[in-house]
């Protein structure tokens, strides 16, 4: 065996209060694979961002060949050798794809730019890919896949010695994904190493060579790939103590409230149906990038769709935000900081927003909305230093709770919560677990959309799975379990689930 | 955590005090330079000069607070003031023949001064909204146009009103109640129902969330089209308000009226401390700022320290600079 290339060893990580990372140590050989897996928020993304320079751990050290280095910021770690490829490309786009293979360290000839021997130098960087992109077409006017093509022939062009790559196939088709793969292959063959994350343990069992489990910031697994199978893989990954984090589920529904059928967004989702119940939480578990948010964005007028949608048997206006909400219909976006709160606005403003209309005559009843405030703050545990601060200062998880506590305010019936729990810590997730389960025994209905397997499966009374813009299924009672959900997003039929 | 949150709030308040102060402190700081370089400077005569003067500035200036506030932008103030006027001085005269002169004329006038800046104010707004152009490209379009409209409407020379009319609509400028001139009392009129309109409603609200962040007034089920359209009909009716009250100092409307309104009422509304960008404004801020620009070329016009002609230069300087005190704020926020 190679001795490890880079490596971080007893490293731990917080994020002001909330310690993400505890205790890991992490190696990358040379002409090694190694896979790093674990659920959202296990700490993955934070291992790769200090294994590649971008964030400093708060303790331990990482090893550049066996020496002990501290990288100062990613150029540092590129210089060394070290390339990530990020989920959200890191590419200019308005420049071309020559240009952006080059950036930064542009051929020269004389004082201008050797545009042609970056073109053909690019070329070969891309045929080495098999991706038949040209150089010279701009990268705004080019397909997702072949920009994560343009990322890592970019990668191969400053010559990596360590590629480490953020699902790098989330964005792709399996066609694709096999051309990733074999070069992959190819990579490790001419010693490089890589780090490979995914979502998608088959791929995981095909290209890796080692694997380690992250869970909850945690180590608990490193073995080699070929003493694991996917079902270990998985175990290892979500192996967690569910009871106790959940409260009861609610058992006694009504009548449906809300009636989804025939729903359609071009390009993104097709012909979507579901029902949800009065007094039901109805979870929402696909992959990322299956459409869910999409889904709920086109039920409450966000997004132009066609289709039918009914409440309380009544149709519902198509396309108006304002037409769902008097419905007695909201949606709580996933994107708290940019669709969910104003950061430069105090907590007053923010809370009230969407139920404006109920604190006004003619003029605004200020002293009516400060009392709101404080019933909010109460009834929600938000923890805010001053409560004239702006909501941009309060934690993740208080920004949350304001976030839940603006929405309940326009008293809705149909409450949609995507991604309730994205980047808050353990404790908050109690409190807003508890709060859903509450509305639902207060005879509200509450749509969970989540990428976190146990939330949706220790919440929801059905679970609707969602692939490729599609409803794979809908689970009720026993088969509501993580492998048949996750056969079902990666698009496997959910029956032999069941046999094995 | 409790500690960072506290020692963050401590930090904005002095900074959020000093941005408040800072154009009141400039207009107090102007007027005591004014007085002590000319003892008229605080006269009766002088002051309501400075005041009435300002008043068209002014009245513009409050709307364009609401179209900067929601993150637009009006070039075409200028231009569709003067437009608006042509319309109206051509209405009236036309009238005279068939209603004679009096006042049911003059009330026309003003009824079709309003309804031209009312559609003029609309057309910007839903060329923006719907039509999804950038504000700067529609209005910097509409603001040629309407000069050219103007020019063409004069035929390249002057619109005058109606002598005998002229007579019988002047004291709309000239004079008021209790010695307070028209212009400044609807003036303060326009800019107090602003500031309440800005601070207490929920129309005002909306603008600043829209400014703020558009996605998040959309997902908050604020109708972000209609209010960015209020904005900018709010705004093209108070241009023909203003309208109104000009047209009686001249009696008369031709292409070099209203030049550069646009670009004082939005140096004004900047000065005032609204943020160009959008998501902060107060009309209260951009009165001041309309008053300081009105009383840098006063006080030139009188002190003749300086050459009265580099009235825009100092306007220029005074500009600038409070845009680079609201940076100093923002960056002061975000440490």
């Amino acid at each position: 065996m190679t001795a490890p290339v880079l490596a971080i060893s007893g490293v731990s990580h917080s994020f002001g209060a909330v310690q993400v990372l505890f205790d890991i140590d992490f190696d990358l050989r040379p002409g090694e694979v190694h896979a790093l897996i674990g659920e959202n928020g296990a700490g993955k993304s934070t291992t790769m961002k200090i294994l590649a320079g971008y964030l400093r751990p708060t303790s331990g050290q990482i090893l550049l060949n066996g020496a002990p280095v501290s990288f100062t910021g990613s150029q540092q770690a590129e210089a060394a050798g070290i390339v990530m490829i990020h989920q959200e490309f890191n590419l200019a786009q308005q420049l071309t794809v020559e240009e952006n293979i080059f950036l930064g360290r542009e051929i020269k000839r004389g004082p201008f730019l050797d545009h042609r021997r970056m073109q053909a130098e690019s070329r070969a960087l891309l045929q080495r890919l098999n991706s038949n992109v040209d150089p010279r077409a701009r990268v705004s006017d080019i397909s997702v896949p072949n920009r994560q093509m343009v990322e890592i022939a970019k990668a191969l062009g400053r010559e990596a010695r360590v590629l480490i790559m953020d699902e790098p196939t989330a964005v792709l088709t399996a066609r694709e994904t096999e051309i990733l793969l074999e070069q992959i292959d190819r990579l490790r063959a001419a010693g490089t190493a890589i780090l490979y994350t995914s979502h998608k343990l088959d791929e995981v069992a095909r290209i890796a060579d080692r694997v380690t489990v992250l869970r909850d910031g945690r180590h608990v697994l490193e073995a080699p790939a070929r003493e694991l199978n996917t079902d270990r893989m998985a175990e290892a990954m979500v192996g967690r103590e569910l009871s106790g984090l959940f409260p009861e589920k609610p058992e006694v529904f009504g009548d449906p409230v809300l009636q989804v059928e025939g729903l359609s967004v071009p390009g993104l989702i097709q012909d979507a149906g579901f029902t949800l119940r009065r007094g039901e939480v109805l979870g929402f578990a696909g992959l990322v990038g299956a459409g869910r948010t999409e889904l709920m964005e086109a039920v409450v007028g966000l997004r132009p769709a066609s289709g039918r949608i009914t409440i309380e048997g009544k149709p519902l206006k198509p396309g108006s935000v304002m037409a769902a909400r008097s419905a007695g219909l909201v949606y709580l976006t996933e994107d708290r900081k940019e669709k969910g709160l104003l950061l430069g606005k105090n907590l007053r403003q923010n809370l009230t927003l969407l139920a404006l209309d109920r604190f006004t005559r003619i003029l605004i009843d200020r002293k009516a909305e400060a009392a709101a405030l404080d019933r909010a703050v109460a009834e929600f545990d938000i923890r805010a230093g001053d409560l004239n601060m702006n909501a941009g200062n309060l934690s993740g998880g208080n920004q949350q709770k304001l976030l839940l506590a603006k929405t309940m305010l326009a008293e809705p019936r149909i409450v949609i919560i995507d991604e309730p729990t994205r980047g808050i810590d353990i404790g908050t997730k109690q409190q807003i677990y508890t709060f859903i389960a509450g509305l639902a025994a207060a005879g509200k209905s509450v749509i969970v959309v989540s990428s976190e397997l146990p939330e949706v499966i220790g919440l929801s009374n059905r679970v609707v799975v969602m692939a490729a813009g599609r409803i794979a299924g809908i689970l009720e009672g026993d088969d509501i379990n993580e492998q048949t959900i996750v056969r079902l997003a990666m698009g496997m039929p959910g029956e032999e689930v069941k046999a094995s | 955590m409790s500690d960072t949150t506290s020692t963050a709030a401590a930090r904005h308040f002095p900074a959020i005090n000093l941005h408040v102060l800072g154009p009141v402190l400039a207009l107090l700081l102007l007027i005591a330079l004014g007085a002590w370089l000319n003892p008229n400077f605080l006269s009766y005569g002088n002051v309501t000069n400075v005041l009435a003067r300002s008043a068209f500035i002014g009245i513009i200036a409050v709307g364009m607070t609401f179209v900067i506030t929601a993150g637009g932008i009006d070039l075409s103030v200028g231009s569709m003031a003067a437009f608006v006027a042509g319309l109206m001085i051509l209405a009236m005269n036309s009238l005279i023949p068939i209603m004679g002169v009096g006042i049911p004329v003059i009330l026309c006038g003003l009824a079709v001064a309003m309804i031209a800046g009312f559609i003029a104010g609309w057309l910007n707004g839903v060329l923006i909204a719907k039509v999804r152009i950038e504000a700067f490209i529609v209005t910097l379009g509409t603001m040629g146009i309407y000069r050219s409209l103007v020019t063409w409407l004069a035929d390249g020379g002057t619109l005058s009103l109606d002598f005998d009319l002229r007579a019988l609509y002047r004291p709309v400028y000239y004079d008021g109640i209790l010695g307070v001139g028209w212009p400044i009392i609807v003036f303060a009129l326009v800019a107090i129902l602003g500031e309440v309109l800005m601070r207490r409603t929920a129309f005002g609200r909306h603008c600043a969330a829209i400014g703020a962040n558009e996605q998040v007034a959309r997902y908050s089920a604020v109708n972000v089209d209609r209010v960015r359209i209020a904005t900018f009909v709010l705004l093209g009716m108070l241009v023909g308000l203003a309208t109104i009250m000009y047209v009686p100092r001249l009696g008369s409307a031709s292409a070099s009226t209203g030049v550069l309104w646009e670009l004082e009422a939005i140096a004004a509304v900047i000065i005032g401390g609204t943020v160009l960008k959008g998501g902060f404004g107060r009309v209260w801020g951009t009165v001041v700022g309309v008053l300081i620009l009105s009383l840098i070329g006063n006080i030139l016009n009188l002190a003749s320290m300086v050459s009265p002609y580099l009235n825009g230069t100092i306007q220029g300087v005074i500009v600038i600079l409070a845009v680079v005190l609201q940076r100093e704020r923002k960056a002061a926020g975000a440490r």
